[in-house]
């Protein structure tokens, strides 16, 4: 009997700490970039942090900018360029950069349409997919290549990245961190220095755990996170 | 009539009715013209009339005599082929947008074939999105019809060839004539589907304007970057699909299975 209250007091016990998502969990909209590289640090925090969960949301920067527009419960959100911040800067605390990034051209393994460079990419025949220019890497790639004609402008670099990596275009405008994801060739072109995307990060003014979030930005802007970001192909702010 | 089903009924048509009303009260009616008449819009209205007018035909000159088959046949394996042809109305249309990449794509077995033969590559071409709409929307035309075929019987087939009429005449003489109130609901259900398809079509032919852009992935595009704009059209692309259905004989799409 005494057990079996113990057990119960225990139990209730247990279920006040885990009852509070709000003080374990951290909410993180992040740029569909920084796939692989907040991931890897979403793994550090939780070892550091026990008993404390990260939960990534990766898209677009435009699409999650438009979440948060509309009363998404954000903790921390990390853009890929500042005008997408910019647009939520009345939900936001001060940005920080924290990151920089630059296009490359991917090619299917192989490159089986010999591309070499920007001017390539015009070639009667090649089919070229670019993002739309209402996003961060489409802003970018209007900015390095005002006069390409695509065949398609997708929503976000990782349909680029698709459908360059199913053979379905000749080539692709992505991020160099995309392009390391091993599925498709990179070819670096020295136009693309004329659009260098600074990435900032910031917590949410309504953030439901602000403490933890910004040890979450602090481990971002920290040398562990810096080095995780230069890893995966980042420049530094 | 138990009167308590006038609950669920109610919320059923709440369900129906208040997100538009949400979408009217959000929208910028102010600048609804300037929105809807923006370069980018009036090319996805002129791409999507064109491309889901162009799929309707298809789906008309391929679905009909499939339902008629369908419907008439007598060959095993008919009831697996009318359950085949039900696929795309139940599948994601994301999921029929990679099987159509996959088979017309330059890695898909067709795709490459076409490109080999006779240089045609049809992944990011209008004809894509036709082809992508028309898969979505043709098993409406065919489940129409078939019903109606199946309601109307052989009879007045089976009579009109007694009397000696070859079946080519049987059946533009007997049977088209008795499909026609369904043949006109197929008609408008195949349209207004192939007016709203977006996940093949974006899968398939992806998004650039005047060629792959129709009306639902502007809304799409917009939807991230400019709010009022992407509203503004979802309000043309609902006045297009109330058009479609008052001005388009609404009896016929209430008699529709």
């Amino acid at each position: 009997m005494i057990k079996a209250v113990l057990l119960a007091a225990a139990l209730l016990a247990g279920c006040g700490t885990g009852a509070g998502p709000a003080e374990t969990t951290v909410t993180v909209f992040a740029a569909a970039s920084l796939t692989e590289s907040f991931t890897a640090l979403e793994k550090g925090f939780e070892t550091d942090n026990p008993g404390v969960d990260v939960r990534l949301n990766f898209a677009g920067s435009s699409a999650l900018a438009q979440q948060i527009a509309n009363g998404a419960d954000a903790d921390v959100f990390a853009a890929a360029d500042e005008t997408t911040i910019a647009r939520v800067a009345d939900h936001l605390e001060n940005p920080a950069v924290f990151a920089t990034n630059h296009l490359t051209i991917a090619v299917p393994r192989g490159n089986p349409a010999r591309i070499t460079g920007l001017a390539d990419l015009t070639r009667p025949g090649v089919t070229v997919v670019v993002c739309a220019p209402q996003v961060p890497c489409g802003a970018a790639t209007r900015k390095v290549a005002p006069g390409l004609r695509p065949a398609s402008e997708e929503q976000d670099v990782k349909a680029v990245l698709t459908k360059v990596a199913a053979g379905e275009a000749d080539a692709g405008l992505v991020y160099v961190t995309d392009a390391r994801s091993g599925k498709v060739d990179a070819i670096d072109f020295p136009e693309s220095a004329a659009a260098v995307n600074n990435y900032p990060i910031a917590l949410t003014k309504q953030a439901p755990n602000a403490p933890l979030a910004r040890r979450f930005v602090d481990l971002v802007l920290s040398s562990t996170g810096q080095n995780e970001l230069v890893r995966a192909g980042f420049g530094k702010p | 009539m138990p009167g308590v089903l006038w609950v669920p009924a109610v919320l059923g048509l709440a369900i129906v009715v208040l997100p538009l009303v949400g979408l009217l009260v959000r929208a910028d009616l102010g600048n609804w013209v300037e929105h809807v008449t923006s370069p980018g819009a009036v090319a996805a209205l002129g791409l999507s009339l064109r491309t889901a007018a162009m799929s309707t035909v298809l789906c008309l000159i391929l679905g009909g005599p499939l339902a008629v088959v369908l419907a008439r046949a007598r060959v095993p394996g008919v009831r697996v082929l009318r359950a085949v042809v039900l696929l795309p109305l139940v599948l994601p249309p994301v999921v029929g947008g990679l099987a159509l990449l996959y088979l017309l794509g330059r890695s898909g077995f067709a795709g490459h074939a076409l490109d080999l033969a006779f240089g045609v590559r049809v992944p990011y071409t209008t004809a894509a999105v036709v082809i992508a709409q028309t898969f979505v929307a043709m098993p409406f035309l065919v489940v129409g019809l078939e019903g109606a075929l199946r309601t109307a019987g052989e009879r007045y087939e089976a009579v009109a060839a007694t009397l000696g009429a070859r079946p080519w005449t049987v059946f533009r003489r007997v049977t088209v004539p008795l499909l026609l109130p369904a043949i006109g609901s197929g008609v408008v259900l195949s349209f207004a589907r192939a007016l709203g398809e977006f996940g093949a079509t974006i899968t398939f032919a992806g998004s650039l304007e005047g060629v792959t852009r129709t009306l639902p992935l502007q809304v799409y595009l917009l939807g991230e970057t400019d709010v009022d704009g992407a509203i503004a059209v979802s309000l043309l692309l609902v006045l297009v699909a109330i058009a479609v259905i008052v001005v388009a004989r609404p009896r016929a799409v209430e008699r529709a299975p």
